[in-house]
């Protein structure tokens, strides 16, 4: 039911699925899906409320297991060595995964040690350098929004996996993110996305899941 | 990329960070252990001899039960949050995210719970002989515990009224600790050989340490999907 999108580059393409079929409690929620994406390239993901968009980012991450299908990283089966995925890839779910108790700067530092980089150039890119040292449960949604993409771009990941990013981030905000999906794009990283409004991902590639 | 070595001691800052953030869960198992066991006394009556004689039971049960508490928050916090999904995508195994917040129970809850019996121990009038023993008793038996209620919370992880499931699951398992743990504080009192309780406790935890993580990872897992 959904073709590869038109202009995937089969040859080249580093992230590839083919017929991926993912069940929720014995519900089909994608059935013979296929996508391929390469270097520098972004993919939306758009499709009804319920198409399975969430679970389609969430199978490409390898938390959710495929019925059917095969995942191929630069050609080799993806999911062989989830360890191994687990870095390339970065993952930002609809909830923003921050620890009210701790300080923004606290929340990003595993992610921080995880990927060797420094948390300053991170939190400078969204603009939220100010509210490094506040709990993060005395942010807005937007600023801890703000703070969950701060850590996808800690990652050292190629593939950056983003459910609804621009969730309650302000016009600034998204002008901050353009310019950092731009970045990881011209440095050879790929972005794959979820949005039901317009993101700021110039001739990204379109898929529309569901009927 | 770092090794997983590193991955690991990341991992368990983490949490030993989030655990000083909230030392109040800390401090209230620790407080529980501390005025459950108090109550003893009042209950039982003053008798010196009964309470020396109660006292290991007394001090395993009152430990067993504050271990217990932080339990439910232990990954319950982490699914509500989001949080889940980063731990298990961080370049870990399942089962080593699962160890790390195991060690990281043990060592905000199971630590303290062990300095603390140190002193019940005094208050009944166990005698200096036994101590070390009851000591070195649940300096395995607490690890054993947070092994086992850490497989416990990830396996019930989800469900609803998990935290009504999570006594029901830990304490029959947790019952050969109990056992062993107190049978040889009894043997050290009497005078007799308290080694092969001892032994037998150390043997328990050496089967809950590969066991119980790979149990809590496959629980962690089913609960991320």
């Amino acid at each position: 039911m959904n073709q590869p999108p038109p202009n995937a580059t089969p040859g080249g393409a580093l992230l590839e699925a083919v017929g991926l079929v993912v069940m929720r409690s014995d519900r089909l929620v994608l059935d013979g899906l296929a996508l391929s994406v390469s270097s520098g390239q972004a993919l939306l993901l758009t499709g009804e409320n319920g198409a399975g968009k969430s679970t389609l980012l969430r199978a490409l991450a390898g938390l959710c297991p495929l019925a059917a299908g095969t995942l191929r990283w630069n050609g080799g089966d993806a999911l062989d060595d989830p360890s191994a995925h687990a870095g390339r890839i970065a993952y930002l779910g609809h909830q923003d995964a921050l620890k009210p108790g701790l300080t923004v700067r606290e929340n990003l530092r595993l992610a921080a040690t995880l990927s060797g980089r420094t948390i300053a150039p991170a939190l400078e890119a969204f603009g939220i350098a100010a509210l490094a040292e506040l709990p993060a449960r005395l942010l807005s949604a937007g600023q801890k929004r703000r703070a969950a993409l701060a850590r996808i771009m800690l990652s050292a990941a190629t593939l950056w996996l983003l459910d609804e990013p621009s969730l309650g981030l302000d016009d600034a905000a998204l002008a901050r993110f353009g310019a950092v999906l731009a970045a990881h794009r011209a440095s050879g990283g790929m972005v794959i996305a979820t949005t039901h409004v317009g993101l700021p991902l110039p001739d990204a590639v379109t898929l529309r899941l569901g009927p | 990329m770092i090794g997983a070595p590193r991955r690991f001691r990341a991992l368990l800052a983490r949490d030993l960070m989030l655990s000083a953030r909230h030392a109040a869960d800390t401090l209230a198992a620790m407080l529980f252990f501390v005025l459950a066991a108090s109550l003893f006394p009042l209950a039982l009556g003053p008798s010196p001899e009964l309470l020396r004689r109660m006292a290991p039971g007394i001090v395993w049960v009152c430990a067993l039960l504050a271990a217990l508490l932080p339990l439910d928050r232990l990954f319950g916090a982490e699914l509500e949050d989001g949080s889940l999904d980063q731990l298990m995508l961080c370049g870990l195994p399942a089962p080593a995210v699962a160890l790390a917040k195991i060690c990281a129970h043990w060592l905000s809850t199971g630590l303290p719970l062990l300095l603390a019996s140190g002193p019940i121990a005094l208050m009944f009038g166990l005698p200096a002989v036994a101590i070390p023993v009851l000591l070195g008793g649940l300096a395995l038996g607490t690890l054993a515990l947070s092994l086992i209620g850490g497989m416990a919370a990830a396996i019930v992880l989800g469900a609803r009224r998990g935290g009504v499931l999570l006594p029901l699951l830990v304490l029959p398992l947790a019952t050969p600790a109990l056992i062993f743990g107190a049978a040889a504080v009894d043997a050290a009192q009497s005078g007799l050989d308290w080694h092969p309780q001892l032994l037998l406790l150390g043997a328990f935890l050496a089967g809950a340490l590969p066991l119980c993580p790979i149990a809590a990872g496959a629980g962690l897992r089913a609960a991320s999907e």
